[in-house]
């Protein structure tokens, strides 16, 4: 049951290709596509594992450069993942959200920049972290 | 089955299990995942005009602050106590109560949306420790988006919805209370010390009548009997009194709950400055608001609109919105219109690149709740007729200054509320508007 009615509403989200294959038919050449129709390329499906736990920040700041993290640049967070060694996480500290490496090795853990000129940031008693999400993708500008 | 399943002459212990999840202080824990800052802080949000706090933190609770208490009284807790009040967000909780309510959804092949922080669910068959799977349930919400929550379990909704105060209430559950794994003396123990208006459904009237009749506590309610409820009070009540003893009479409801708010807005990339263009663009939300209350069947009491520059574009920055209460609630795209450009005339001002607008429609409440309004609102609004020609003929041509000025009605007749001062960025839900993270 389930599965024929998710027929039915794909075959409703595509309705204008098969109009449009259908009318150059009626000219007298059957369109060899005319059975392949499916959906365009979604990013979506790519970019987002896991929709309802994944959220879009905004970056500001060069700490991360290195690892291709610009300032102005999009970040794709997916907060249903677990946070791994080398992850680049966003984290809070003390309340502060900071997007770094993460170094979970041989029981040390610290958040590393990616850029020479920025220290790592390493715990201080007292103080308080949380791994808010884990960064999948980074959209940024090409020109 | 709703209806029929309160007919029942026979009053047999429930097979079911319901679990009920709601979202701690839901509106704060929403601000505090974007600013987490917030956290351990006392935090309110305000309702819509900044009138009064309509969520508190568990911090805010201990300064003594009530549920509706007005914004003025305890504005000096600000300086005093580093009180944060924050103006309601509903694009923000709207998204993360959607994504709340899908998670939870994995969980159960039966879910009752009841509110936009709670659901019911049902856990029925499930060869499982409940506690446990409560657990995970508020473990993954928490993981995933932020939100804490607390689980409630009983063999009726009615005991599920008093699972959850336990668990709420009381630390020993660690938010997850399970009656159904408890003996029935743990349980009359527990309603025991439990007032009657924590019972779902037992409201300030009710509580102060069962009170006036020596009923104070949720096991002295047990104890009466429903027939002599039934006539003292309604059959509600008796029904309340079945369901705390564990025998059903209240079922799932599957239909989706209506919105309590429906909110249609847009952001535009190149940015407007007339009226003209700006009510050409209101107007065409407001018809998106007005046919999405009417397909669900509901009216509106009020509407707000709001209109802002992009905060990412270098020029003079404005925000601003209106609130305004409508003298009789409705569905009529007319009025929305009529009532949205009124309110524009007034927080409009020149030589500004907007670059958003947005209506949102709130205090919604079931169309059959106020019969005749169509006729009333007919005879009361001879500008009904023109208006509905001139939005007939914006529909047509799609929206390019059809609505004028002349076409607004004298704005000093409607009440006026003040202006949202503290919202928050919409997190989710724009993409101007995102978390700003430091690298």
């Amino acid at each position: 049951m389930k599965n024929s009615l998710s027929t039915i509403s794909h075959i409703e989200n595509i309705p204008l290709t098969i109009n449009q294959i259908g009318s150059k038919a009626q000219a007298g050449f059957p369109s060899p596509a005319e059975d392949h129709a499916v959906g365009r390329i979604d990013l979506n499906e790519i970019l987002i594992k896991h929709p309802v736990a994944t959220f879009f920040l905004t970056v500001k700041g060069y700490s991360m450069e290195n690892a291709g993290i610009s300032d102005g640049d999009y970040l794709i967070v997916d907060r249903a993942l677990p946070a791994k060694h080398n992850d680049i996480v966003i984290a809070e500290i003390d309340g502060d959200v900071t997007v770094k490496r993460l170094y979970k090795r041989n029981g040390i853990l610290k958040l590393k920049a990616e850029n020479l000129t920025y220290p790592d940031i390493v715990p201080v008693p007292g103080q308080e972290w949380a791994i808010w999400g884990v960064v999948t993708f980074i959209i940024k500008p090409a020109k | 089955m709703g209806h029929l399943g309160r007919c029942n002459l026979h009053h047999q212990a429930s097979q079911m299990t319901y679990g009920l999840v709601d979202g701690n202080c839901f509106f704060v824990s929403c601000e505090r995942i974007f600013r987490p800052s917030l956290k351990k802080k006392p935090v309110i949000v305000l309702s819509n005009n900044d009138g009064c706090a309509v969520a508190r933190s568990d911090e805010a609770k201990a300064l003594g602050i009530k549920m509706g208490t007005p914004w003025f009284k305890i504005k000096h807790l600000a300086d005093s106590h580093g009180l944060v009040a924050l103006s309601s967000n509903f694009a923000l909780y709207g998204d993360m109560s959607d994504r709340m309510m899908q998670i939870i959804g994995r969980f159960s092949p039966l879910q009752e949306i009841y509110s936009i922080d709670e659901c019911f669910i049902s856990l029925d068959g499930f060869n499982t420790n409940l506690a446990e799977y409560g657990k995970s349930i508020k473990e993954t919400v928490y993981k995933e988006i932020g939100i804490p929550t607390c689980v409630g379990i009983g063999k009726t909704k009615t005991l599920a919805k008093l699972a959850n105060h336990f668990a709420k209430k009381q630390k020993q559950w660690n938010g997850v209370c399970d009656l159904t794994a408890l003996t029935r003396y743990e349980i009359a123990s527990l309603m025991n010390q439990t007032p009657t208006r924590e019972v779902w459904g037992i409201g300030r009237q009710l509580d102060k009548k069962l009170d006036s009749m020596g009923i104070q506590t949720v096991f002295d309610l047990v104890k009466l009997d429903p027939a002599k409820a039934h006539k003292a009070f309604s059959i509600l009540m008796a029904d309340t009194i079945l369901e705390l003893r564990g025998i059903e009479r209240i079922t799932l409801n599957l239909a989706p709950a209506p919105k309590q708010e429906i909110m249609s807005s847009r952001s535009f990339g190149n940015p407007i400055t007339s009226f003209s263009d700006l009510s050409d663009i209101l107007s065409e939300l407001c018809t998106k608001a007005s046919t999405k209350l009417r397909k669900q069947n509901s009216i509106a009491k009020r509407l707000m609109i709001f209109i802002g520059t992009s905060t990412f574009r270098k020029c003079q920055q404005y925000q601003n919105s209106r609130i305004v209460q409508l003298s009789h609630p409705t569905s009529s795209t007319t009025r929305v219109i009529n009532t949205a450009l009124q309110a524009l005339n007034v927080i409009f001002k020149d030589n500004i690149q907007y670059s958003k607008a947005g209506i949102m429609l709130m205090d919604l409440v079931p169309a059959q709740s106020c019969q005749g309004e169509l006729f009333d609102e007919i005879a009361e609004s001879p500008k009904s007729d023109s208006l509905m020609a001139v939005m007939d003929k914006l529909n047509a041509q799609y929206g390019k200054n059809t609505l004028k000025v002349a076409s607004m009605g004298n704005h000093d007749t409607e009440g006026w509320y003040t202006k949202q001062e503290r919202k928050t960025p919409a997190y989710t839900t724009d993409w101007r508007e995102l978390l700003i993270v430091k690298a």
